[in-house]
């Protein structure tokens, strides 16, 4: 059981990062969520009260 | 009604940010630690581990009280210049009944994995209450409030029943007797049957003779102070395991 | 109107909630009080009586009086608890380092330093207070204040909850006093960074919990569907300090009315536990919640968007994943499998990627206002965090390579390390939010004083080079001492030797540590003017927040 646990720890993980890398590149680079981008970097820059868009 | 869906969009794209943390940060650990928790295949098999005895124990608690671990490590190095310098290498199994671990990460001072056996009590005794006469260039903060202050042990059944909740092996005779035990052990002029009681039960445990010492640490017979208590479990860090049964090279102990 | 009356009527449940919350613990504290097994659980017990007591008594007077205004209107944000943040960070700052200054000169001078009839003051239970109290005390107020601001800011929302955010302000204080307290009377669990024993560690949470739900609770009130990624770093850090923090400390007390509580693991499962936890305090206490602070703060006081939105995504899963595994590299060579350890190193070694990537993205944030580096030392400051921040995370890996692991490990390189990692990344874009808060909050013209920010970044400037270079020369002269052969194949120093030759080097990195402080005094006094609106702060100001840049946002991202 270690064994198989502390190999699949070794190989699996890397595995894992890749997938997770893969979707979060993706996600991050995927044409229509570029004007969400582009809008959420500009929230911090407005200054409004509770309830402003 | 649209207000509604916008909502639920919000807190859909929160929990899922919320869950998507969670996964990433919760998955790596479990990989990485979980196989540790298969004990018998991570530490190796040694002759001469036994719990400390209620004496030593509450040693080892004021030396957590005390934050010896912020300036000592216990847990010498497989390299060469360690090995020589405080002896050999340490090995999972002797921390095994040490909840929590005192590996450290600093040595301000120097390693005391091993420290048990190296110094007499007497030496340990006055380095602890002024270690500047002893070694003018330590920069150790000095103990000396230990031999004055008596041990508080009224709740040393209640402490050694804890340790073997979270799977210390100790036994119903030694919970019984950890008050007398404790006693016994810093006294060599009581008690003999506690005395005798107290190397059978903790020797038997051991699987090996020699390892429970029997003294009177601080040199003050009247009290039992905390300077005895700290001064037997230094006395007996490290000596647990019997090393010249040990063997490095077996497949089963290498990992 | 029947929504204002809605909200006041669910302000009023969460005072009545706190309320009993608070009754029930005082309740559960008193009886432990009454039956302590040990001297440290009466004075931890009564010491938590008389703070939750006073939260509760002034709560309730509050009450007793409400204010002419709804006290929770939400078409208000909530800028007192931050005020309150504020003022809280300067104070555990300047304690936390006051003592680190004191320990300093322990290890320094230990004959004028220690003093024997009082074993309170030893090096042993003072340090753990440095550490908790810079990072916890200081960091973790640092954290929860501006966490409360851009969470309002960003989702343009005030923080849901009514007096529960309160409740975790004053939790938190409480935390922090129990914690304190502790360690001076000896009660610890010995676990680095996780010091607290069992019942403070319960409390702290049920604060943390509490956090997280006032947190997302003021999420789910935007109105943008998209959540700011600051946000995002600010949820990692706090989602995933609670699984730290509840794992690590799993412990069972010997006593319900003592102090004492055994670790449920032993040995090296313990160790890999400790430092999975102890490595990830520093990758999202320390990393996630600053890195935070950086994607608002600085764009913020440039007028500028983040270089790329789409890299700080990246930077974001990267890192939080990358960080998780990082932990045995502070166990190498020791008894844990070697398979943890390389495995560790290797993950340690990929987390330089996103730390450099995050680091770029805030540094370019200012491309085309360079010049602010030289007009606005608030900036000044923030950036230069980010180098200091670049420099720890390159130092990192390379520290937990094995082979030079064998030489830096239990040296004062590691302490060097992490003060280059505290004292320059941490202490400096902390400095900065606390610099642009101070009077934003207090809607002041500017602060007080700008010529003392200079002073202050330049005393601290030389203050970290003295510690971070003479911590790196003992280290690597105390690795190559333990190790050094003579002719004869023998060691060639007893381990005191290798004590004595660090004196000089002790020296400077008190002095170093007593210029940082220095400096942070600075600060704390011109911020103090500021909110009082002495000096530049004077004039009436101003609705808007001090944006110090004469330009219109610029439109486009500077990607």
């Amino acid at each position: 059981m270690y064994e198989a646990l502390s190999s699949f720890a070794q190989t699996g993980g890397l595995i894992y990062f890749v997938v997770m890398f893969g979707v979060a590149l993706t996600y991050a680079l995927w044409p229509r969520n570029q004007e969400t981008f582009d809008k959420a970097a500009r929230l911090p820059l407005s200054d409004g009260g509770p309830g402003d868009e | 009604m649209e207000i509604l869906d916008k909502h639920g969009v919000m807190e859909r794209h929160s929990l899922l940010l919320t869950v998507g943390i969670l996964i990433v940060v919760s998955i790596g650990g479990i990989i990485q630690l979980a196989p540790l928790f298969y004990m018998e295949n991570t530490i190796e098999k040694v002759d001469g581990m036994r719990p400390y005895t209620p004496l030593e124990l509450t040693g080892r608690d004021i030396y957590v009280r005390e934050g010896c671990y912020v300036c000592h490590s216990q847990m010498v190095r497989p390299l060469r210049d360690e090995v020589e310098r405080y002896g050999h290498y340490s090995l999972a199994a002797e921390s095994m009944y040490d909840h929590p671990f005192q590996w450290g990460s600093k040595r301000t001072g120097p390693d005391l994995a091993r420290v048990g056996g190296k110094y007499s009590a007497e030496w340990q005794v006055d380095h602890l209450k002024d270690p500047r006469a002893l070694v003018p260039e330590s920069v150790m903060p000095p103990y000396a409030f230990l031999a004055k202050r008596k041990l508080r042990f009224a709740n040393i059944e209640n402490r050694l029943k804890t340790e073997r909740i979270v799977g210390v092996p100790y036994t119903d005779e030694m919970i019984a007797g950890a008050r007398e035990h404790l006693i016994a052990q810093v006294d060599p002029e009581a008690d003999f049957d506690a005395q005798d009681d107290l190397i059978a039960l903790y020797e038997t445990a051991a699987g090996r003779q020699g390892t429970v010492e029997i003294r009177d640490y601080d040199g003050d017979p009247d009290t039992i102070t905390e300077m005895d208590a700290l001064v037997a479990y230094l006395h007996m860090t490290g000596t647990l395991v019997d090393f010249s049964t040990y063997e490095a090279e077996d497949l089963s102990n290498r990992r | 109107m029947t929504q204002a009356i809605g909200n006041f009527r669910r302000a009023n449940a969460s005072l009545f909630a706190v309320g009993a919350l608070l009754a029930v613990f005082l309740l559960l504290a008193v009886l432990m009080a009454a039956n302590a097994k040990d001297p440290g659980m009466t004075i931890q017990a009564w010491t938590f009586v008389a703070l939750a007591g006073t939260f509760l008594v002034g709560m309730c007077m509050w009450a007793g009086n409400p204010p002419e205004n709804d006290p929770f209107d939400d078409t208000e944000y909530e800028d007192g608890i931050i005020k309150w943040g504020v003022f809280a960070s300067m104070f555990w700052g300047l304690v936390g380092m006051l003592v680190g200054v004191v320990i300093a000169l322990q290890l320094t001078w230990p004959n004028l330093f220690y003093f024997p009839e009082l074993g309170w003051t030893n090096f042993g239970r003072l340090r753990p207070l440095h550490t908790s109290a810079v990072i916890f005390a200081f960091g973790g107020n640092v954290l929860i204040a501006t966490s409360f601001y851009v969470v309002q800011r960003t989702c343009r929302a005030r923080l849901a909850g009514g007096m529960w955010p309160w409740f975790v302000f004053w939790g938190y204080q409480i935390f922090i006093v129990l914690a304190a307290t502790g360690y001076l009377l000896g009660v610890t669990q010995s676990k680095e960074y996780a010091e607290p024993e069992w019942y403070t560690d319960l409390w702290l949470t049920l604060v943390w919990v509490t956090y997280l739900l006032v947190f997302l609770a003021t999420l789910w009130k935007r109105k943008e569907p998209h959540i700011y990624v600051a946000n995002w770093f600010y949820l990692s850090f706090i989602v995933t300090i609670a699984m730290l923090h509840i794992v690590n400390n799993l412990s069972i007390p010997v006593d319900l009315a003592g102090t004492k509580s055994v670790q449920v693991f032993s040995g090296v499962q313990d160790a890999l536990t400790q430092w999975w936890y102890g490595h990830n305090a520093v990758g999202f206490f320390l990393t996630t919640g600053f890195l935070a602070i950086m994607y608002y703060f600085i764009p913020k006081r440039v007028n500028r968007p983040v270089y790329s939105y789409r890299l700080s995504i990246v930077h974001f899963w990267s890192l939080i994943f990358i960080y998780i595994w990082a932990g045995p590299h502070h166990l190498h060579y020791t008894a844990l499998p070697q398979w943890a350890q390389t495995l560790g190193m290797a993950f340690s070694i990929m987390l330089w990627m996103p730390s450099w990537g995050g680091m770029i993205n805030g540094v370019m944030t200012l491309s085309g206002a360079w010049d602010k580096l030289r007009t606005d030392p608030v900036v000044r400051m923030m950036v230069v965090s980010l180098a200091f921040y670049g420099m720890a995370t390159f130092e990192g890996p390379l520290m937990s390579v094995r082979a030079v692991n064998a030489l830096s490990h239990y040296t004062e390189w590691g302490i060097g390390h992490v003060h280059s990692g505290a004292l320059g990344w941490v202490g400096y874009i902390s400095f900065g939010a606390l610099y642009c808060l101070t009077p934003w909050l207090w809607k002041r013209r500017g602060l007080y004083s700008t010529k003392l920010v200079e002073w202050h970044f330049w005393i601290s400037t030389i203050g970290i080079i003295f510690y971070i270079v003479s911590m790196w020369f003992a280290g690597v002269l105390e690795g190559l001492m333990w190790r050094a052969y003579n002719e004869f194949g023998f060691l060639e120093y007893s381990f005191v030797e290798t004590v004595e030759a660090k004196h000089i080097s002790y020296i400077i990195r008190a002095l170093g540590g007593l210029l940082y402080f220095s400096g942070a005094g600075v600060m704390a006094y011109n911020l103090v003017r500021t909110a009082l609106g002495h000096g530049e702060a004077s004039a009436a100001e101003a609705t808007k927040p001090d944006v110090t840049s004469d330009s219109e946002p610029s439109l486009q991202p500077a990607e």
